[in-house]
């Protein structure tokens, strides 16, 4: 398999003002899972096109396994894409769409047969070999998709938005049965979706991006956790961080002071917040760790907050709580409670954050001050 | 409900009544072809004739060169359909699918000739056929009609539908831009290729300003042409012409009803959706 280095990789399209991706650096190892996440327009796909070939690269470096690939067209680059649309051969039978990339590479015939129906019997669609893509489910010919691009054992597997036309629960058994996959296979993957939910269960790190900059390249858990920036924060997770725009002060202790709330830092942050005395900032704080005061005894939490609950929505599990702070009714937030706790709408409360988990941003840049 | 009955009788009428503007003449034709009277303008028009006979075909093959003009009619058609489909999906291809300096000017250069009517075209078109030595040759009839601007246009739209993604699926497993063209494109665009032909076969078959003016001899006569002949300003075997008219459009009435759904598909896919 391969690894790829992205070496500030720059797109623009012809005519256009703005780069699509303004400079992309990464370094993918090899049988590692990345994933390319966010928003509409973000320019993943259009990263993606450029490492499958189907995009020119305007300005930067590819390399395939230590070889330079800017030139090399997409046949050339021993890579395989799945696409959002399956772009199955209609006229072909399951088996001529899988066989065809290595007819053309003039692979023997009972080579071709066997490479087949093993890839075949790999995703389960042995019976369908014979059949047409029109005659067959969104989740079966996305198998015959990832088919076609496995038999061909290329160095690197691309994925498009491959899961995007499927409905929720086919989606939740694909992803699955990509990660299983890829540990069979041990290949190197670059996956496309616009899901954070999808990235965050199936990748080994995730690539964030937002209007053509990688705004972080982590691991999972170390985006949730540790986001290196506003964008990053807000987008992972769901419901997403809460943030609150206000300005360090300083009283007796150095003190975060906003319309909807004031406390004091506490003291493992106190250093890093102290050049921002006088400053502008935002603060973020994740609904999952909101606790009830009156509840929560175990956590060291955040100095008390008192706020108003707004709306309910029960999922199960869990209910997701909108409330505001007292001082502010205007602006919404959420916390994830136990539905065991019977909140009414009206009720106030008394809540703490995870002192750990308090994060602050530079209002201007919106860089985590660390 | 009552008033949506009146409705649709009232439709069916006006639908039957416009049947018969168009079908009658047909049959009229067909009538005097099996009509043994020379005489065949009598008042009321008798649509079932009193001595009916099949000597007008008998005598279309013996009388006429019917088989000469046959052949050449069924030789410039053939040509030019399969050039006009091969040739317009080439273009099409080109037009829609590849990246190159000038495509939109040539395109709507292409398009903008369109604009000028047939009609003005025939003297230039005759004097570069004639500076060949093309006149009155096969090569004359059949040159001018190789590929037509509409059909291009026709196939353009129709390969403008197909999602980029199968294109570049295919790329990626390793097809040459000719090998997309071939393998993936023109097997999926039979309803197009098919409406291209029938428009094409149609045209050429039925053909007659074009072989009026570039052939003079009989021998390089169509059948339109060749049935046109038979008209004497004073003397015409009406029920000769009719036999050997009936004949001649009993090849585009086939070609029509076995590819009316690929005819119907293919006006479909030239519109801007698919």
């Amino acid at each position: 398999m391969a690894t790829i280095d992205i070496k500030n990789l720059k797109k623009v399209y012809p005519g256009a003002e703005d780069a699509t991706i303004k400079q992309a650096s990464l370094e993918i190892e090899d049988k590692e899972f990345i994933v390319l996440v966010g928003p509409s327009g973000c320019g993943k796909s259009t990263l993606l096109r450029m490492i499958a070939g189907l995009e020119d690269i305007t300005d930067g470096e590819l390399l395939i396994d230590g070889n330079l690939m800017n030139e090399l067209s997409p046949k050339d680059r021993d890579i395989a894409m799945v696409f959002q649309n399956y772009a199955l051969y209609p006229h072909m039978t399951v088996f001529e769409n899988m066989a065809f990339g290595l007819k053309l590479r003039k692979v023997p015939k009972q080579e071709i047969k066997e490479k087949v129906e093993n890839a075949a019997d790999i995703l389960g669609i042995t019976h369908l070999l014979d059949r047409r893509p029109k005659d067959m489910s969104g989740g079966q010919r996305q198998r015959v998709a990832i088919g076609r691009s496995i038999v061909r054992q290329p160095k690197v597997f691309l994925f498009d938005e491959p899961l995007s036309n499927l409905d929720a629960a086919l989606r939740v058994q694909m992803r699955a049965e990509i990660k299983k996959l890829h540990r069979d296979l041990n290949a190197t993957i670059v996956y496309v979706t616009h899901d954070q939910i999808e990235a965050m269960t199936m990748g080994d790190r995730i690539v964030v991006l937002k209007d053509g900059n990688v705004m972080q390249f982590d691991t999972p858990m170390n985006l949730f956790n540790n986001p290196a920036n506003k964008f990053v924060a807000g987008f992972i997770g769901s419901p997403s961080m809460n943030f609150i725009e206000g300005e360090i002060i300083m009283e007796s202790f150095t003190t975060f002071k906003s319309q909807d709330l004031k406390f004091s830092a506490p003291p493992d942050l106190r250093p890093c917040l102290k050049p921002y005395i006088g400053r502008r900032v935002i603060f973020g704080f994740r609904p999952e760790y909101i606790y009830d005061k009156a509840v929560e005894k175990t956590k060291r939490l955040s100095e008390s907050m008192e706020i108003e609950v707004q709306a309910l929505e029960p999922i199960g599990s869990e209910t997701f709580v909108y409330f505001h702070f007292t001082g502010n009714p205007n602006h919404q937030f959420c916390f994830r409670s136990d539905s065991g706790f019977a909140y009414n709408i009206g009720d106030k409360i008394t809540i703490g954050v995870d002192i750990q988990r308090l994060r602050f941003f530079e209002a201007d840049t919106e860089q985590r001050i660390m | 409900m009552k008033a949506l009955r009146l409705q649709k009788i009232l439709f069916l009428a006006v639908l039957g009544v416009m049947t018969l503007i168009y079908i009658g003449p047909f049959l009229f034709s067909l009538s005097i072809s099996f009509n043994a009277d020379k005489n065949v303008f009598d008042w009321p028009i008798k649509l079932l004739p009193e001595n009916f006979t099949l000597d007008n075909y008998k005598n279309v093959w013996k009388d006429l060169p019917f088989g000469k003009w046959l052949f050449n009619s069924v030789l410039v058609t053939t040509i030019q359909t399969f050039s006009n489909v091969f040739f317009s999906a080439l273009a099409g291809f080109t037009f829609a699918r590849l990246e190159f300096p000038g495509r939109k000017i040539i395109f709507t250069l292409l398009l903008s000739s369109l604009m000028i009517p047939g009609i003005i075209l025939l003297v230039p078109k005759f004097i570069v056929l004639n500076e060949l030595s093309m006149i009155n040759s096969y090569g004359g009839l059949i040159l001018p009609g190789l590929v037509g601007v509409t059909n291009i246009f026709l196939m353009k739209q129709f390969f403008e539908t197909i999602p980029k993604d199968l294109e570049q699926a295919a790329l990626i497993d390793g097809c040459s831009y000719f090998r997309l063209f071939w393998q993936i494109f023109l097997p999926i665009s039979k309803p197009a290729l098919a409406a291209v032909a029938i428009y094409t076969f149609q045209g050429a078959w039925n053909e007659f300003l074009w072989p009026v003016i570039v052939s003079y001899t009989e021998d390089m006569y169509t059948l339109p042409l060749g049935m046109a002949s038979l008209r004497h300003e004073l003397l015409t075997d009406w029920p000769l012409l009719m036999a050997g008219t009936i004949l001649i459009s009993l090849p585009t009435l086939a070609i029509f009803i076995i590819f009316q759904r690929y005819f119907v598909q293919g006006v479909a896919s030239s519109g801007l959706k698919g």
